[in-house]
């Protein structure tokens, strides 16, 4: 008996031999076992101070390095307190593979101290669960697991591992070998006549518009997608979780699409005769209304999940696979093309856009979040993995930093869940040390996993926080002063001095109010060895535009009030 | 939708704990409503099969078949809403069965070949195995009797002639993922879990 190793040995085990170097996790009764043969490998483990936190520092952690990022906790409480990651994680498919502690099996259905039917109640948010109370099936449950998370669409595991599972021992018997799932097949082609019915509406049509969504990052398509757009001169317009997959200065580029998109995209969008839908899923913030959607287009939609095709817009041809496969296939059926009279049409569209860019505004003195996000972008030359927080600073962010490269912004679009910011911050920045890591949080959100700044202190953890602080719950706000006659319920916020918050961690604080102090302070913090807070205290009711209302068609949107006189500022496009 | 209509899915499933779950539990997330599910062993051990009857449209149809692959534990879907294909459910009824209205009920029960299997001096009980309209039939004819008690199974489905959806052994092995067999091959839109 050479090779006997208890459960919860066999749980790290495992999780070395797939290549896992960093845990995020909190410990309890349940998976005390597990924490006990932990020291013994070479696992790096981030404590955390909320399960929560610990499930978006897996999801941060896999969507900066493409791999599956693991968190741990113990069961009921602890393992109920990562729902909301992974219900983020779920919905915008990123692979996290979650390990929780169950109480003994025999105490299974006995309401017993800190039991909750953990499989039950994460089974709609998560790819696949595991209960597992069998020490022999601990190895082969995680290697599929981890195989389920990352394969295919990816998605969050849930693995459930009883605490005498964990206890028992074995013999560990390791297989390597590639995971063989009975009803479990994520490669698929479409047919060739489904590749022929849309290389022809591809050839035939004079004003498509490219749709780069997340499943172009997932795939690692970028390359792909790009080849394709700048042979047939066809124009792309972005999702959210998109952005990153094609570069933003690219002059096929057009930006982002949707309810905060840029107008002009979605004009075109109106005015398109093709949309190819490369990996997204046509949610209803990208749509608008349905009913009067991209009337005049065909459409093509390329996803690696079946199930998106005709869910929300019905579409002419489906081609279903890993989108970067798809196009080598799809790509040599394809004409050239210039499609000069769309470009000029697109480039009119654009009118003008320039005016009522605030960063073309004067000078009031005012500081507003668009100025500390695009002077951010230009100190940082747009190499920073950003990671936002959801709401109007979210929605600024996508609109002026602009990202050249895939992976570096990390977003909860789907989900849109709040506090997701610092936490998932902390995980893009184990997976990518090398990286100048910048968290774009509001003051609303921020409140939400602010305790993960003690995670920060203990572990040593060097990344840069951007509060982009209103006083209010910013887009709720603005939502209350287009559609609730300025009635502003429950939204203006207390907020704590954050950077007298941070020096309390042992970090380093800083408060900006003017615009001028923007750029020293940005540069001492990207300086200091410790993870540095700014509290901007920027524009309290400045609002998110263009903005498509909930519903509304897409063509209509809210613009910015243009302001003269214009001023032109140098760097700033 | 003006093509709504009963359909028909035949899911084979991994015997495992909480499969069943896992199902209903799609259905409900996805908002489409169970007319019934029945579910049991198939000629495949470790294989459950289950019929399912929903109303839904084409689309509708496409992307809930879709959406069970994407199961882990579903190895099979197949709707044979469009093929030749057999149904049957078994009903038992508990009817009022006095001396007098006894020897109607026993008539009637004849004419819709259905058995009674059990008599008592005040009621008795009939088996009836058919499609969902004979049994509705019977159960009309009963009612003015007094219908007691009444349990139905729910559909059960099975295409007829020697096309079958009977899982591929290779299937449960994991070799054979790609679509091969001649059903796939006759419907470039089937899909399978990612």
């Amino acid at each position: 008996m050479f090779n006997v190793r208890t459960g919860a040995q066999i749980i790290w085990e495992a999780l070395v031999r797939e290549g896992v170097k960093t845990v995020f996790g909190y410990p309890g009764g349940a998976i005390l076992p597990a924490y006990d043969a932990m020291l013994d490998y070479p696992i790096r483990h981030i404590l955390v101070r909320h399960e929560q936190g610990a499930t978006h520092m897996a999801d941060g952690y896999a969507r900066a390095s493409g791999g599956v990022g693991v968190a741990v906790a113990t069961s009921g409480p602890g393992a109920t307190n990562m729902v909301t990651g992974i219900a983020t994680a779920m919905l915008d498919s990123s692979p996290i593979l979650c390990i929780t502690g169950q109480v003994g099996s025999k105490l299974i259905g006995s309401d017993a101290f800190q039991e909750t039917d953990v499989t039950g109640v994460t089974l709609p948010i998560t790819k696949h669960n595991y209960l597992v109370s069998d020490v022999d099936e601990i190895a082969s449950t995680i290697h599929e697991a981890m195989y389920v998370a990352r394969s295919g669409r990816p998605g969050p595991v849930l693995v459930d591992i009883t605490k005498d599972a964990q206890q028992a021992s074995t013999e560990l018997q390791w297989d390597p070998s590639d995971v063989k799932l009975p009803g479990y097949a994520p490669d698929r082609r479409a047919s060739q006549a489904e590749y022929q019915r849309a290389a022809g509406l591809i050839n035939s049509a004079k004003r498509p518009v490219i749709f780069a969504g997340h499943g172009v990052l997932l795939s690692g398509a970028m390359r792909q997608v790009l080849d394709l757009a700048e042979r047939t001169n066809i124009p792309i317009a972005m999702t959210l979780l998109g952005i990153g997959g094609v570069p933003a200065q690219h002059p096929l580029n057009m930006g982002m699409m949707g309810m905060h998109g840029e107008a002009w995209v979605n004009a075109a969008i109106q005015e398109a005769d093709l949309l190819l839908a490369f990996g997204m899923r046509f949610d209803d913030r990208v749509t608008g209304n349905l009913k009067t959607y991209a009337p005049n287009a065909r459409k093509i939609h390329i996803d690696i999940d079946p199930a998106e095709f005709n869910k929300n817009v019905t579409v002419d041809v489906t081609l279903a696979g890993d989108l970067s496969a798809v196009l080598d296939d799809l790509s040599p059926l394809v004409e050239s093309g210039d499609r000069a009279a769309w470009l000029d049409m697109i480039g009119e569209m654009k009118g003008d856009v320039a005016v009522r860019d605030i960063q073309n505004l004067p000078d009031s003195g005012q500081l507003y979040a668009a100025h500390v996000i695009n002077d951010i972008w230009r100190m940082t030359d747009g190499k920073a993995i950003v990671v936002t927080d959801v709401g109007q600073h979210q929605m600024w962010e996508a609109q002026y930093y602009h990202h050249n490269d895939p992976r570096t912004l990390i977003t909860s679009g789907g989900l849109g869940t709040m506090g997701f910011a610092l936490p998932a911050a902390v995980g893009a920045k184990m997976a990518r040390p090398e990286a100048e890591v910048w968290v774009v949080a509001g003051d609303g959100g921020f409140q939400m996993t602010m305790a993960e700044l003690a995670t920060i202190a203990q572990e040593k953890i060097k990344i840069n926080v951007a509060i982009i602080n209103n006083g209010y719950l910013g887009m709720v706000r603005q939502w209350q002063e287009f559609f609730y006659e300025r009635r502003y319920a429950a939204t203006p916020l207390f907020s704590p001095d954050f950077a007298k918050l941070a020096e309390c961690f042992g970090l380093r604080g800083a408060t900006v109010k003017v615009r001028r102090d923007v750029e020293p302070t940005v540069e001492l913090a990207r300086a200091d060895e410790r993870t540095a807070v700014i509290d901007f205290h920027v524009e309290q009711e400045d609002t998110v535009y263009p903005m498509v209302p909930a519903g509304a068609d897409l063509h209509n949107m809210i613009r910015r009030p243009s302001l003269a006189p214009i001023v032109e500022t140098a760097d700033d496009d | 939708m003006s093509d709504r209509q009963r359909h028909t899915f035949v899911v084979y499933v991994e015997d495992k704990p909480g499969v069943l779950n896992r199902v209903a539990s799609l259905f409900r997330r996805r908002a489409f409503n169970i007319d019934s599910l029945t579910v049991g062993h198939s000629e495949t051990c470790s294989t459950s099969r289950m019929t399912i009857v929903v109303e839904t449209d084409l689309i509708g149809a496409k992307r809930l078949e879709a959406n069970l692959y994407k199961l882990v534990n579903v190895v099979r879907v197949h709707d044979i809403t469009q093929v030749p294909a057999i149904y049957r459910e078994l009903a038992m009824v508990k009817v009022t069965a006095t001396t007098e209205t006894r020897t109607h009920i026993m008539q009637l029960v004849d004419v819709f070949r259905a058995r009674v299997v059990d008599v008592a001096p005040d009621s008795v009980v009939i088996e009836i195995t058919g499609t969902e309209d004979k049994i509705q039939g019977l159960l009309e004819m009963l009612r003015p009797y007094g219908i007691l008690e009444l349990v139905r199974t729910g559909r059960v489905g099975m295409v007829r002639g020697k096309r079958s959806v009977v899982v591929d052994p290779a299937d449960l092995t994991g070799e054979s993922n790609v679509a091969t067999d001649d059903d796939k091959a006759d419907d470039p839109n089937i899909s399978y879990s990612v």
